[in-house]
């Protein structure tokens, strides 16, 4: 095996992997181009369980939270989320309702759902009562407070919340393989096709995959929120809890 | 002085009670900027007494009291206790002997009342019952029930019971100086005149140095046994005893600060019981009419007052009532409005005046008649000489 | 890959409703006669997460103090605990294996990083969010830097810092699932070994999921146990 990467030892191996693949014993083509195609399915998989989870959440929380109700759902609900473990949510589905790939979307929609739900929620219910109400005073409609004034206030925390949710669905989409679609895990668990270093190579770019969303949507929840909210007097922590919009669960 | 071994305490008072503050030209220049905070500040507050600073907001009143226990660092010039420069003191230590108090309290939530307490005399080592019996006393001190308040948290107690736990706290080790930052404002005017009394009472007992930050110039001329007025940038406009200053502010800056209103300013100064009063030509029910006649001629007051058997003001006397033989109970007005003893001037005139009245009777502790007050006395007590007004604790110490 | 699936069904399914079983179904009967198959992954699972959970704590606990007295440096702490927080467990796994080998000792690393943000966050804003004024008293009282950490500040943040511990301590058990890809065993272990078999997913994803909420409800107990003042304030 020629290597560019010796220096770096099997890592160096599993980035030629990625970059160059490989022919297996029985001839099939491993990594480089094929792992484009997994890329592709992970993506895929990944953005339309995010599509459907934000097209369900954004609205119910921007709802719930306009009305100031269901604070107890909204809140368990994201407590709930993070005790039940991803492995163990798509097993079951995959045990009651079988492989494929509208099953698994449905399994990660329901693992996105929590921090996208509650994140909205609470974003929503923090905008100032005085501001509501001013709107309200010059004469918005319910509709127009929540398009005009709560959901561009809230916007930061929504998308703190889509963070938190997309790294996960990512990360989780790499166990997709167990209820048969091939996304970059198929090296990690179906591992006798590809070798330790196809697998290393897939850890890599799941990895890397993981990153990009997380760097992408920060520069979208910045170029999101409102200039005069960055004004703000901004301590550390306030900073940290748009960034990660968790801590607002607890 | 020997403060810093606890071991050679043996009680509360084996620290002396008071020290001599001095600052000789204290200067605060904070970094980055130009212009001192606070300016070659030189005063000395002798010991046993309250300095009040007073000045408008941003004139660097926090600043020169925050360098005496070296929360803020002084850039030149020194602050002395009891002739040592705090400047050579490990902050630390040095704020352990100097009593504390802020507007905002700071106390601790997360101990109780007790432990709040106690905090600086655990830091100095004191012994479990010592410090225990040392909580107890002051908790009486600030009237506050030990048993009731002891073990509550701070969040259970009212904004004046917490002030009072914060004034108990900054007392703990009994601190030979006190610095308080405004620490009756953030309270409302009714409780605030009330822990102001309440502490010139406990200060009279307790005679500390006390250095008191106000804004409030009506504060610092009831407060003060010395108030040293700042103007903007830290200078020292004018330091001098209350009535003084409100008879010879030495400037436009104090003379605008203390307000167009210090002749009458002064009236807070001096209590009724100060004064000498007009007698009262106190008559009974059945007493002979000639004898109440002849006290009425012996009185400034044209007109009886009729009191009970214990000598409580029942009303003002009619011509009628003094027609018969004996005296009737016909009233002509009510005893209003009814003055006390403890009551500064300033009240009392403002209780006539509300009354429309020139006169009212002055009442003791019991409610008997003491005197009668006339805005005529008020008009001379105004011209009395400052050096003959009493100011602060010493009006209260009088009370007995 | 499905048959690969099929090929790590559980061997031993005689115990039990046997056409129940042979379904794949939700057999109580099975569940109960099998349970002892569950005690040694879960008794892994609490150990994978306590230690995580302990080394994670720590760490973040030491670099929140160092960052405390130097507030230049959380940032760049944030941001670096912060790509250890992003980077899937999984992943992680993977790429420590060439370095740590497989076992407890790959396991608990990722499951440590995943956890220092969590914690780290949570005890900087509870740090954060101690009054000034508390702080200023207790500092014009003559406590010195050290007492005024250990006596006023920490005490404070107690229940910021146990919320931070509570979520990342229901997070490491959901991660400790995966830890069988780095040979660390615990409960997805056996989730894993039959993926089809009803019976077996949900008692092992439920006893995940208890595990989680005993982490999360002893916590908090612990939270109430300490921190007395925060109820005297509700009342
Ligand atoms: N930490 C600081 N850094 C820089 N400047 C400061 C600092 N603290 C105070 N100053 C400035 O020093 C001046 C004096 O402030 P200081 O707090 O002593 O005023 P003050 O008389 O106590 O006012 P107030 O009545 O509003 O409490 C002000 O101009 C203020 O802006
Ligand atoms: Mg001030």
């Amino acid at each position: 095996m020629t290597t560019t990467y010796a220096f770096l030892g099997e890592f160096g191996d599993a980035l030629q992997f990625i970059f160059q693949g490989e022919t297996t014993r029985e001839g099939a083509e491993v990594g480089g181009s094929q792992f484009l195609d997994l890329t592709w399915e992970h993506l895929k998989l990944s953005g339309v369980s995010m599509a459907i989870a934000c097209a369900i959440s954004i609205p119910l929380g921007l709802w719930l939270g306009h009305i100031r109700r269901g604070s107890f759902l909204a809140i368990s609900l994201s407590n709930v989320g993070r005790a039940v473990p991803s492995l163990a949510l798509i097993a079951f589905f995959v045990a009651y309702l079988g492989t494929g790939f509208a099953n698994l979307t449905l399994s990660l929609v329901l693992l996105a759902i929590p921090p996208i739900l509650t994140n909205t929620y609470v974003s929503v219910t923090q905008v100032e009562r005085d501001t509501v109400d001013a709107a309200r005073g010059m004469g918005m409609t319910g509709a127009e407070i929540v398009r005009k004034v709560e959901l561009p206030l809230a916007l930061p925390l929504i998308f703190g919340g889509i963070r938190i949710s997309a790294v996960n669905v990512i990360a989780t989409a790499t166990i997709a393989p167990l209820a048969g679609i091939n996304t970059l895990g198929d090296p990690i668990i179906n591992v006798s096709g590809y070798g330790d270093t196809g697998r290393l190579a897939a850890a890599i770019c799941v990895a890397a995959l993981a990153i990009f969303t997380e760097l992408t949507l920060g520069a979208v929840q910045r170029a999101v929120t409102p200039a005069g909210l960055k004004l703000e007097p901004d301590t550390a922590s306030r900073r940290m809890r748009i960034r990660f919009g968790r801590e607002a669960t607890t | 002085m020997n403060r810093s071994e606890p071991a050679q305490e043996q009680g509360p008072s084996a620290r002396p009670a008071a020290a001599t503050l001095e600052f000789r030209e204290a200067t605060k220049i904070y970094p980055g900027q130009d212009d001192p905070a606070v300016d070659a500040l030189s005063l000395t507050v002798p010991a046993g007494e309250i300095c009040v600073l007073v000045g408008p907001s941003g004139c660097g009143k926090t600043t020169a009291m925050r360098m005496v226990n070296r929360m803020i660092d002084i850039t030149s010039g020194d602050i002395l206790l009891d002739g040592r420069s705090v400047r050579e003191r490990r902050p630390a230590e040095l704020r352990r002997e100097i009593g504390y108090a802020i507007q905002q309290i700071g106390l601790f939530p997360h101990l109780t009342v007790a432990d709040n307490i106690a905090t600086v005399p655990r830091l100095l080592g004191w012994p479990k019952d010592r410090t225990r019996a040392r909580v107890d006393q002051l908790l009486e001190l600030v009237s506050l029930d030990p048993a009731d308040t002891r073990d509550r948290y701070p969040a259970q107690l009212s904004g004046g019971q917490r002030q009072r736990v914060g004034v108990a706290r900054a007392l703990a080790a009994d601190p030979p100086l006190m610095l308080m930052d405004e620490p009756f404002g953030a309270i409302d005017p009714i409780n605030r005149e009330r822990l102001q009394n309440e502490f010139l009472r406990l200060q009279k007992e307790i005679r500390k140095t006390v250095v008191f930050v106000t804004h409030d110039i009506d504060e610092a001329i009831k407060m003060g046994d010395r108030i040293a007025v700042l103007q903007r940038g830290g200078k020292l406009a004018q330091y001098a005893p209350p009535a003084e200053l409100l008879m010879y502010p030495n400037g436009r800056f104090v003379e605008d600060f203390v307000g167009a209103d210090r002749a009458l300013k002064r009236l807070a100064l001096q209590r009724v019981r100060d004064i000498d009063l007009w007698k009262a030509p106190l008559v009974r029910v059945g007493e002979p009419v000639a004898d109440a006649r002849r006290k009425v001629q012996d009185s400034d007051v044209p007109y009886p007052l009729l009191v009970d058997a214990d000598g409580r003001p029942l009303g003002w006397l009619s011509e009628r009532a003094l027609t018969g033989e004996r005296v009737t109970e016909d009233l002509r007005s009510k005893a209003e409005p009814a003055v006390e003893l403890d009551d500064v001037l300033r009240d009392a005139l403002s209780d006539l005046l509300a009354n429309e009245a020139q006169y009212g009777p002055v009442l003791d502790a019991r409610g008997a008649v003491a005197g009668v007050l006339s805005l005529e006395i008020i008009g001379h007590a105004l011209q009395e000489p400052p050096e003959q007004v009493r100011s602060g604790a010493d009006a209260l110490a009088a009370d007995g | 890959m499905l048959d690969l699936i099929a090929q790590v069904q559980i061997q031993d399914r005689s115990s039990g409703d046997a056409s129940c079983v042979a379904d794949n179904g939700f057999c109580p009967s099975w569940i109960v006669d099998n349970l002892n198959r569950y005690t040694d992954p879960l008794l892994q699972h609490v150990y994978l997460t306590i230690v995580s959970l302990a080394i994670g704590f720590a760490i973040s606990f030491g670099l929140a103090l160092i960052a405390h007295r130097r507030r230049w440096l959380v940032a760049p702490i944030t941001q670096i605990t912060g790509v250890l927080y992003t980077l899937p467990s999984i992943a992680v796994f993977f790429l420590l294996l060439p370095i740590t080998g497989r076992g407890n000792t790959t396991a608990i690393i990722a499951l440590v990083a995943y956890s220092l943000l969590i914690i780290f966050r949570n005890i900087i804003a509870g740090l954060d969010n101690v009054p000034a004024e508390t702080k200023d008293a207790g500092r014009g009282m003559g406590l010195t830097d050290r007492q005024l950490l250990w006596r006023v500040e920490l005490p404070l943040a107690l229940p910021e810092i146990l919320a931070g511990l509570r979520i990342a301590a229901t997070t490491t058990v959901g991660l400790a699932t995966l830890a069988f890809f780095a040979g660390a065993g615990g409960l997805g272990e056996r989730i894993f070994e039959d993926i089809v078999f009803k019976s077996n997913v949900v008692t092992a994803g439920a006893l995940a999921v208890l595990l989680a909420a005993a982490f999360d409800v002893v916590i908090l107990i612990v939270q109430r146990a300490v921190t007395p003042w925060a109820r005297a304030r509700a009342s």
